[in-house]
């Protein structure tokens, strides 16, 4: 157990509130979509379990890389398009 | 001794940089940039620097995911915005589930710590899999919208969720016994379906917003299992994010979360309809004579309701606006924190009409702006604009934060029948002296006024 790990998740927990506090409710639908893209993070952790040399942990990893990839590039491409349609006058 | 840890500091900051950005519309854009350039160095910075992955059948996993990915983003109805969100919480959830399960299946000693974590991961990942599939299943018409609900519901989850530590603190104890790790997939699973589907479709937004926590919640779990201040960071922003708009959402409706989650609200409709009983006399014009009552005024304010969006009307309210406004007229836009599907929906499908978002004014702003407005339209809300729920104690959205359209001097109203809302209940509004109801789908309406206000 690593105290500087746990340290890390509580600071990035206050830091998370800071900022998301800050975005207008204009742009909660575009935040969600977003930070539902950034939580495809679980990409890197896909393809570190991937470096297991065979088995079903593999495959396991496999599927994690696609479903992760799925939402990195799903959710950055539908934020910027609705991003894009917010015009002022 | 591994430099990629670097990279993923330089990712975290590059994620909160991008949604500082999102703090202005103007800026959003470049912040949603700057956000998917720090998710392309944490990708190239691992890919680079593991040594034993199997860099082939990764590109094919990435491509294939890219392509589901960029499809969805790209063909997605603005209104079937909730629905893709719901989706593609499960994904995240589902994979840092299926990267804790792989972290398992690999041999060798495991802490007990690590052996923790990965049952965190396992659990929180599975439920949020299974869960936003069923919310998709109840946004999308697959599942009933109403809640299902049966008898001894709370006993059984309490029972799964007992059931579900026990199995979880066994496993912590015995890595070794493969039936518990099956066991905690399965009652998670089990658990995601079983908590959402007596929540009531008009409670989705809620629950889309704490999905998407818990697949942030999930990501930081396999962050811990994994020892990655990458995930750990990217998953505290997104679980943050995820609860402070689930308690955004909460507050608009006025209800606790535990409210929304064991309450299975919505049920009761035609009872409390019934209930209710008070009739109310109703004013009923044509789009004429309230092009008339436009043609008077010289502040207008629309209040967009989810009617609006199905009935596909974005573009016609904003054309009619655009007739007023060449007139002289103010018009703004008044959206209520519940107005879409999820939480921004409304604004979205505005911002989609090419209505500015400087027009589009939140709750608190624009309640003031009530005061001194000549017309209010609402087109298509209903229990967001009931005064009941600021005096009536017995009424079900009593307490419920409203936009105080009838301080307006004239109310205009637009419904299709006089169907209740959500919430079951009779709106008296449509009985008050300054209301006005012009009958009739949204779109239809807007047109037919459009016309009368040019001949006027």
């Amino acid at each position: 157990m690593d105290i500087n790990i746990i340290t890390v998740f509580i600071l990035a927990i206050f830091v998370g509130i800071e900022i998301i506090t800050k975005v207008p409710p204009t742009l909660h639908t575009p935040l969600m979509s977003g930070s539902n893209a950034i939580s495809g993070i679980a990409v890197v952790g896909a393809i570190i379990s991937t470096t297991i040399d065979g088995g079903v942990g593999t495959y396991l990893g496999l599927v994690a890389v696609i479903f992760a990839t799925i939402n990195v590039v799903g959710g950055f491409m539908v934020t910027d398009r609705m991003l894009k349609m917010f015009k002022r006058k | 001794m591994n430099y990629s840890n670097i990279f993923y500091v330089l990712a975290s900051v590059l994620f909160i940089l991008g949604i500082k950005k999102l703090s202005h519309p103007k800026t959003a854009r470049d912040g949603n940039f700057i956000a998917a350039s720090g998710m392309l160095i944490a990708i190239l910075a691992t890919l680079l620097s593991y040594g034993k992955i199997d860099l082939q059948m990764i590109l094919v996993g990435m491509i294939i995911g890219s392509v589901i990915g960029a499809t969805f983003a790209l063909k997605v109805e603005m209104t079937q915005m909730p629905q893709m969100v719901a989706i593609f919480n499960g994904f995240g959830g589902s994979a840092s589930a299926l990267v804790a399960a792989a972290e398992f299946l690999k041999t060798g000693d495991i802490s007990a710590f690590t052996m923790g974590t990965i049952v965190v991961s396992i659990f929180v990942g599975t439920l949020t899999f299974t869960g936003s599939f069923i919310a998709f299943g109840k946004l999308q018409g697959f599942i009933s919208g109403q809640p299902i609900v049966f008898p001894g519901q709370q006993v059984i989850n309490a029972l799964f969720a007992l059931g579900l530590l026990m199995l979880g603190f066994y496993l912590v104890q015995e890595p070794n016994e493969m039936n518990f790790f099956y066991g905690v997939i399965i009652i998670s699973a089990v658990l995601g379906i079983t908590l959402t589907i007596p929540i009531g479709g008009a409670d989705m937004p809620v629950v889309i917003s704490l999905l998407n926590s818990y697949s942030g919640i999930a990501a930081a779990a396999t962050g811990f299992v994994l020892m990655n201040n990458g995930l750990i960071i990217s998953g505290a922003l997104v679980g943050a994010s995820g609860l402070i708009l689930t308690n955004i959402m909460c507050k608009g409706m006025n209800r606790s979360l535990a409210n929304v989650i064991f309450g299975a609200v919505g049920l009761e409709q035609e009872s409390s309809q019934g209930d209710s009983g008070k009739q109310v006399s109703i004013k009923s014009y044509s789009t004429e004579e309230a092009a008339m009552i436009f043609d008077a005024a010289d502040k207008i304010i629309v209040v967009p309701g989810y009617g609006l969006a199905v009935a596909q009307a974005q573009h016609a309210i904003r054309e009619v606006a655009e007739f007023l406004e060449s007139k002289g007229k103010q018009v703004l836009y008044a959206i209520h924190p519940v107005a879409g599907r999820m939480p921004g929906h409304m604004n979205v499908l505005l911002a989609e009409a090419n209505i500015p978002y400087e027009q589009l004014k939140d709750l608190d702003e624009v309640n003031p702006e009530f005061e001194d407005c000549d017309v209010a339209l609402v087109l298509g809300a209903n229990d967001v604009v009931n005064p009941a729920a600021r005096h009536d104690t017995s009424s079900p959205i009593y307490g419920m934060p409203i936009l105080d359209v009838d301080k307006s001097r004239t109310v205009i109203i637009n419904k299709r029948t006089m169907n209740t809302g959500f919430a079951g209940i009779q709106n008296e509004l449509f009985g008050f002296d300054n209301s006005i109801m012009v009958f009739g789908d949204a779109k239809d309406m807007l047109q037919q006024l459009l016309k009368d206000l040019k001949e006027l």
